[in-house]
């Protein structure tokens, strides 16, 4: 199978959206998406259940049509050149499903051949291997656990090596020393250059290792950008000030800023660029609070994208 | 087209049939002999068809064609609902498949399980009964017509339904009526002039004609009226399948 590459296919982002919007009846799945996904990209794609994140990826596998907008893969609009744009492409469903009649290798021939694929048994046998599936290769799907079955999954939308690996929430469910391997393999992917786009509700996960992150709400696009700039992004840290005494009075310019105010430690909001720590520490002091300990505590990516998603969730908010 | 797509997912869905055999094909070629038996034992003597045809050899192409068109219809709706259900679509909707190509695969994967129950019955009913043949490429052209429409049928019944159930229905409302009036245990000129003009718009009537015209060299209606009413079926059906896949039907918008 040969394939054109187009002259420019360096500079071609791995997936490109254009205002895509899928509606379902009254409810709108997603709404005016736009948004690029560069080649060689760890890529986080975040939101609360519901948020559309399976709707997005769904319509850039061509699973479901969407209302209106563009999808391209690597430059190949989804529908009218979906060959193209389907062999670059990866995709790991949220849901597991599996075909109860065949062997885990024959799924992953039968796999490669709808790929045009024939003779990838090295790169079969490689796959199994590295998703620690070896010894369950001649077994009957119906008969793998649940965390077994995904990792077939996984499998299965690697076998003709795609260039862009989509994963829907590939950890749930699955064991840690699975998850650890899993990781370790798709960041060998990465590594080797595939794109990897991935959702969790697993914060840390994406904070570890994700370059870039969107997160989206209710079918709206509400920030991408780099992890670091996510991390730092408006509200920045808090400053933990614990004094000698039980404090009673905060200088009125700071009051706005308390999160937290319990016996001897007050916490306030800082910005990182714009605030400077020493001043807000004289300024206590000139309040004479005398202080015996400091300490700045970093947002982790859940407190951002909790600031974020939050208003609505109310669970932790 | 790629045929080693193509032909994967025919062999994925001839797999399919083959592992539970005991249920696709020899089950199918079991009924049809206990209808052989129990109908030919009724009624042989009783009535004559065709003269010099005896009734048991007169019912035995109706049998056959019954059993590989029912099963044709079988295997591609059942696959089709079946991995819509279990949600295993997506293995057949992620590659870049055209229409065209899953419907070659589906339909052949279908005719081939059609024609290994119809191989089965023909060779029990060969050995108790004796079949003669008039033309064995008139029986074979009806056996892959008349799966290929009823494969095409069962794509389009499988792609529609939600559930097992829907599959069910079309089945016992539409395909069993339309086959049980199509002359399969009669002839049907002995029929009322209603009800034969109603069997003559029946397009089923045409499928176990022309087939039984290969066995005894005599049928109702010109056996070249069966094959074009059979050939414009297999057009339109055809377009409409692959009409049907390229705009997701139900499969890419669920
Ligand atoms: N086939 C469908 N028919 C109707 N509504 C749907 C369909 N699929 C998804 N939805 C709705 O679209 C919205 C987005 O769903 P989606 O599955 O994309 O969310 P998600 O971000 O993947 O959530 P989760 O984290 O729970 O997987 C939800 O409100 C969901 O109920
Ligand atoms: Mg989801």
């Amino acid at each position: 199978m040969t394939q054109e590459i187009p002259a420019n296919a360096e500079q071609q982002p791995a997936i490109s959206l254009r205002g895509v919007t899928k509606r379902y009846g009254k409810l709108q799945a997603l709404s005016d998406v736009s948004f690029d996904i560069r080649q060689g990209e760890f890529f986080g794609l975040l939101g609360p259940n519901g948020a559309g994140k399976s709707t997005l990826i769904s319509a850039l596998a061509g699973l479901i049509r969407v209302n209106s907008g563009h999808i391209s893969i690597l430059g190949a609009d989804v529908e009218k050149d979906y060959r193209r744009a389907r062999m670059n492409l990866g995709v790991v469903p949220q849901e597991i499903v599996m075909d109860p009649f065949f062997t885990v290798r024959e799924t992953l021939e039968f796999q490669s051949g709808y790929f045009g694929l024939r003779n990838n048994g090295k790169w079969i046998d490689e796959l199994l291997e590295q998703l620690g599936l070896n010894d369950k290769a001649d077994s009957n799907m119906r008969k793998l656990s649940g965390g077994m079955k995904r990792r077939v999954l996984i499998a299965q939308a690697l076998v003709h090596k795609p260039k862009v690996l989509v994963l829907d929430e590939p950890t749930a469910g699955v064991d840690v020393e699975l998850r650890q391997s899993m990781w370790r393999f798709v960041r060998r992917l990465h590594k080797e250059g595939h794109t990897i786009v991935l959702t969790t509700h697993y914060l840390e996960e994406a904070e570890e290792l994700c370059d870039r992150i969107a997160i989206i709400d209710k079918g709206k696009l509400l920030a991408l950008e780099t992890k670091q700039d996510l991390l730092a992004r408006g509200l920045g840290s808090k400053l933990l000030v614990r004094a000698s005494h039980s404090i009673e009075t905060i200088p009125p310019q700071y009051l706005d800023r308390v999160t937290r105010l319990a016996g001897n430690e007050v916490e306030l909001t800082i910005h990182r660029d714009s605030d400077s720590i020493m001043q807000i520490l004289d300024g206590l002091r000139a309040a004479s609070i005398s202080i015996e300990y400091v300490s700045v505590l970093n947002d982790s990516l859940e407190d951002v994208f909790i600031r974020m998603t939050g208003e609505q969730s109310g669970v932790r908010a | 087209m790629n045929w080693i797509a193509t032909y994967t997912l025919l062999s994925k869905e001839v797999t399919r049939w083959r592992k539970v055999w005991l249920q696709t094909v020899l089950a199918p070629v079991v009924t049809a002999l206990l209808y052989l038996l129990v109908f030919g034992h009724v009624l042989e003597g009783r009535v004559e068809v065709f003269p010099g045809v005896s009734y048991t050899e007169f019912l035995i192409p109706g049998l056959l064609m019954m059993a590989v068109i029912q099963n044709a219809f079988a295997n591609t709706s059942s696959s089709m609902i079946q991995s819509k259900v279990m949600g295993s679509i997506v293995f057949i909707l992620l590659p870049p498949f055209s229409a065209l190509e899953m419907f070659l695969a589906f339909i052949g994967a279908a005719i081939l399980r059609g024609l290994a129950v119809g191989v089965g019955v023909f060779l029990l009913a060969y050995f108790y009964v004796g079949v003669s043949i008039e033309n064995i490429f008139v029986i074979l052209a009806f056996a892959v017509l008349g799966s290929y429409v009823m494969a095409a049928l069962g794509l389009i019944a499988g792609m529609w339904a939600e559930k097992f159930d829907q599959i069910a229905s079309f089945q016992s409302f539409l395909i069993v009526p339309l086959t049980f009036l199509s002359g399969v245990f009669y002839s049907i000129t002995s029929l009322p002039p209603f009800w034969y003009q109603m069997s003559k718009a029946n397009p089923f009537f045409y499928m176990i004609d022309g087939f039984r015209y290969g066995f005894f060299g005599q049928s109702d209606q010109p056996v070249l009226l069966s094959l074009a009413v059979m050939l414009s079926a297999s057009v339109v059906l055809t377009l409409g399948c692959v009409l049907m896949l390229k705009s997701g039907y139900k499969l890419r918008d669920a």
